[in-house]
């Protein structure tokens, strides 16, 4: 994806994230932070057994969280727990700076340019790592 | 000022972060240096000359913070790993003991972590109260509502000399000479206070003071708590260990030394200690009256410049400190720090550790630009002129 694209994205995203401060009764809630920035974000999740029927979120956080989270809620919804974690493997894959699954991550891998920014590489991951958590446990 | 010094500025970096930390001279740098290849003995162990240098150099900085601070005695200063252990030690060795179920600690919003969790930690073991003092429209403690606040259970005030978000400076000297009529003891957090200004503890008659070396163009590791002697006498050591005890044979008989030496368990940070020593001659060098003044110039020029540009929200427009905080409308802080670092500016973004301050201030975080004596007036063109453009901002955070 070129740079300019990636922008984009990323920018519309953050200004028009996908279901933030929406309805979550009901849902299971995660809270995901980081420990070397200010990002703080509440993940809903709302599980049809084993499939992720809808997501939403609040929170404070930068640009880069924000957008990441819109786009990681875009793409999971609807799906299993099983592909949900591939979603996620692969997307650390792509900001560890390592050859990924595009077809997979889709519009996602606009943040493959944070592999080179080590500060903002902990704020792409972050919604990830709430939803790898609320899997998992 | 004397930029000369600082080895750091043959980067390209415009480095504005120096309430987190400050740069370090080459004379402090050197000091250490000297220590770790000519004399890296311990200190207080040997009968050889090595560690006799070491002691001598390690007890004169001593001397020089007493001189610093304007303390009555030696014993008095006590070297620490920083201003959160000297907090520490203060709340669990000193007040721990002494106070008792509803006696009360009163404190302010704007207060670092270091001088909120200690006693946070106090409230849940032995049930005092922690209070808080309420500030002013521009976050300020003033001595009125201080006097409101205080109750015949107040017992200690705990507060910032200069706190890190607003930068403002307290009373300290009034507010002791009050508290003390009411038998209530006093604790300065000077983290932010003694790197920026003259602080003479005699003059202000404040009971404890805790400060950071790393912040003054100190090593990081080193810190002191000061305390009247009358007072530090009754502070117990919370670790014990080599160094710090003159005999023990079983539980009921182990003989503590005196002060300092009480205090200062394990080998210190010997090299920080005597590198802190060269950085308080440094300092006085330059002197802390001019360091004051000369940053308040700089931060009045920053906000000169900053006042015209609308989408800046300037939080602290009133402060008598090098600390000046702000928002960038509608865009994240970090997102803020992150775009003046593609500039090789360095700015701090977040709560810079008052996280209760969200509820006075209303808004959670900040971008916080911290001076000190060695930035410039250029410096400052630079970082406007990065903040003056929104659009630039708005392209370039990400």
């Amino acid at each position: 994806m070129d740079k300019e694209t990636s922008r984009n994205l990323i920018m519309d995203n953050y200004l028009n994230p996908k279901n933030r401060n929406k309805s979550h009764v009901g849902y299971e809630k995660i809270n995901t932070r980081n420990e070397s920035c200010i990002d703080n974000i509440d993940i809903y999740i709302k599980w049809q057994d084993d499939i992720i029927e809808d997501i939403t979120f609040s929170g404070e956080a930068c640009a880069i969280s924000i957008a990441s989270t819109s786009i990681m809620i875009k793409n999971l919804i609807g799906k299993t727990k099983e592909e949900a974690l591939t979603y996620i493997k692969e997307f650390y894959k792509m900001t560890d700076g390592n050859p990924y699954n595009q077809e997979i991550l889709k519009d996602a891998s606009c943040f493959e340019e944070v592999s080179h920014q080590g500060n903002r590489k902990v704020c792409a991951n972050l919604p990830l790592k709430g939803m790898e958590k609320a899997i998992l446990e | 000022m004397n930029r000369e010094d600082f080895p750091f500025f043959k980067e390209d970096i415009i480095y504005l972060d120096n309430g987190a930390t400050s740069l370090k001279p080459k004379c402090v740098i050197d000091k250490m240096v000297d220590y770790y290849t000519f004399y890296p003995a311990n200190a207080h162990r040997g009968d050889y000359d090595l560690s006799y240098k070491v002691d001598q150099e390690y007890e004169s900085t001593r001397e020089l913070v007493k001189d610093f601070i304007h303390a009555k005695a030696l014993e008095e200063i006590i070297f620490t790993s920083g201003t959160t252990e000297a907090l520490n030690m203060i709340v669990n060795g000193f007040f721990a003991p002494l106070l008792e179920e509803n006696d009360e600690v009163l404190i302010t919003n704007s207060e670092h972590a270091s001088n909120i969790l200690p006693w946070f930690k106090l409230a849940k073991n032995k049930g005092i109260l922690v209070n808080y003092i309420p500030l002013d429209s521009n976050y300020y403690l003033t001595m009125d509502n201080l006097k409101k606040s205080i109750s015949p259970k107040t017992k200690v005030i705990s507060i910032a000399g200069v706190t890190n978000v607003i930068g403002d400076i307290r009373p300290i000297k009034e507010i002791c000479a009050y508290a003390h009529e009411h038998n209530i003891f006093v604790v300065l957090d000077g983290a932010q206070m003694v790197p920026h200004m003259p602080v003479d503890v005699t003059d202000l008659d404040v009971d404890f003071l805790a400060f950071s070396a790393h912040k003054m163009c100190g090593p990081t590791g080193v810190g002191v708590l000061y305390g009247k002697l009358e007072l530090l006498e009754h502070l117990e050591p919370t670790v014990l260990g080599g160094g710090m005890n003159e005999s023990f044979d079983n539980p009921s008989e182990i003989y503590l030394k005196g002060l300092p030496a009480r205090l200062e368990a394990g080998t210190r940070n010997i090299a920080g200690v005597i590198g802190f020593g060269e950085a308080i001659k440094y300092l006085k060098k330059i002197g802390m009256d001019n360091i004051h003044k000369y940053e308040l110039d700089l931060r009045k020029y920053l906000i000169d410049k900053l006042m015209p540009l609308k989408h800046i929200d300037i939080i602290n427009m009133e402060s008598d400190s090098g600390i000046i905080t702000f928002n960038v409308n509608g865009i994240f802080s970090q997102d803020v720090a992150y775009y003046l670092n593609k500039y090789n500016i360095c700015v701090r973004a977040g709560n810079h550790c008052a996280k209760i301050l969200k509820s006075s201030v209303g808004v959670t975080n900040t971008v916080r630009v911290s001076l000190y004596f060695y930035n410039t007036y250029e410096e400052i063109d630079n970082l406007v002129e990065l903040l003056s453009n929104y659009d630039k901002i708005v392209k370039e955070m990400i």
